[in-house]
């Protein structure tokens, strides 16, 4: 009988802790989490601080979920682009199935805990964006169509609509627009990042709007999409989610932000598109600082 | 294996065990607290 091979003689030390959090992908977390937090916040109606606390947390974990199971599937492409050849899974310091495993394990307590503890449509479109990323994004679409980001943005886009049903329990028009903000504005914000990563997605094997179409129509398209975000962004305004204050400011934002967007077209220099890429993190953040602040402002005028 | 190799599986054995001891610490506390809330009727 032969014997089994000794555990010492398997070099393989097992993934460090910190690597379980970087397949987790915090910084795409961070903007989750605070666009589905501002989502919970100017939902109309109440929840209770912890629940509200708990729903948070359950986004945070079912975007980590969907980041390490994303980063199972696109091992062999991570290890091709510089940009990700330095995660866990192409630089052999985790094995794949331990990837897979955290992701799944992680996704099915964010939508179980979601559904027991604050209401389960909540759960229901916190599952959908989960499969949406994994299996229409990152598996379906990633590798065959330069649309990918635009289709697949809806995953990202979807966590203010579960911060909204977690109060509500349903999905209002004003949860629509915050939504709509933030699909919107996904493919001009990964576009100015493939003009200047085009070569590392061509190598790839990535159909990005760049590779494909070239950058000339890229840049055509991106401006586009940051004219289809004006009136999307004066929606929450429309439809009572703000007030003016947040209508002026979103507008100039949306100004401003087609104004890199012109920059890129005319200047087709690698720094204005990484100057449209910057902008465009900072664009969101600043609309969705915006929608929290011009509700905080409107509740402590009521009391 | 060598023993350096060996020392480096063990400390990353124990890092990720005392993480999981903090995370399963961390889940108690919280369905205590979703509990309490939950029967008190989820209001503030």
């Amino acid at each position: 009988m032969s014997e089994l091979p000794s555990i010492a003689a398997f070099p393989y030390a097992g993934a460090a802790v910190g690597d379980y959090v970087r397949i987790l992908k915090p910084r795409v977390m961070s903007l989750v989490v605070f666009t589905g937090f501002v989502g919970l916040v100017v939902a109309p109606g109440h929840l209770h601080p912890v629940l509200a606390a708990v729903a948070v947390l359950c986004i945070a974990v079912g975007a980590g979920a969907s980041g390490a199971i994303n980063m199972w599937y696109d091992r062999d492409i991570d290890a091709v682009m510089r940009r990700t050849a330095s995660r866990p899974l192409p630089a052999g310091r985790m094995m794949p199935g331990e990837a897979l495993g955290f992701g799944v394990v992680l996704a099915v307590w964010a939508v179980v805990v979601m559904g027991l503890a604050v209401n389960w449509v909540a759960a229901q479109l916190l599952a959908l964006t989960i499969a949406f990323y994994v299996f229409v994004y990152t598996i379906w679409l990633k590798r065959r169509t330069p649309q990918n980001i635009v289709i697949g943005g809806a995953a990202g886009a979807l966590p203010p609509l579960i911060g909204w049903a977690a109060v509500t329990g349903d999905v209002g028009w004003g949860a629509v627009a915050l939504f709509a903000i933030v699909f919107f504005w996904t493919p001009p914000h990964f576009w100015a990042l493939s003009l200047y990563r085009a070569g590392e997605y061509e190598a790839a094997g990535v159909p990005m709007l760049p590779v494909v179409a070239g950058a000339r129509e890229t840049r055509r398209q991106m401006l586009l999409y940051t004219l289809v975000l004006w009136p999307v962004s004066l929606a929450p305004w429309l439809l009572g989610v703000a007030g003016p204050l947040y209508g002026v400011c979103a507008g100039a934002l949306s100004v401003v932000f087609t104004g890199t967007a012109v920059r890129v077209w005319r200047d087709e220099s690698e720094r204005s598109a990484r100057h449209m890429f910057a902008f465009s993190l900072l664009y969101l953040f600043l609309i969705f600082t915006l929608l929290l602040v011009d509700h905080l402002a409107g509740a402590a005028r009521s009391w | 294996m060598d023993t350096k190799g060996t020392n480096e599986r063990e400390r990353r054995m124990r890092a990720r065990n005392r993480a999981l001891l903090v995370v399963l610490l961390a889940l108690v506390a919280l369905f205590y607290v979703i509990a309490l809330v939950r029967v008190g009727g989820g209001s503030p």
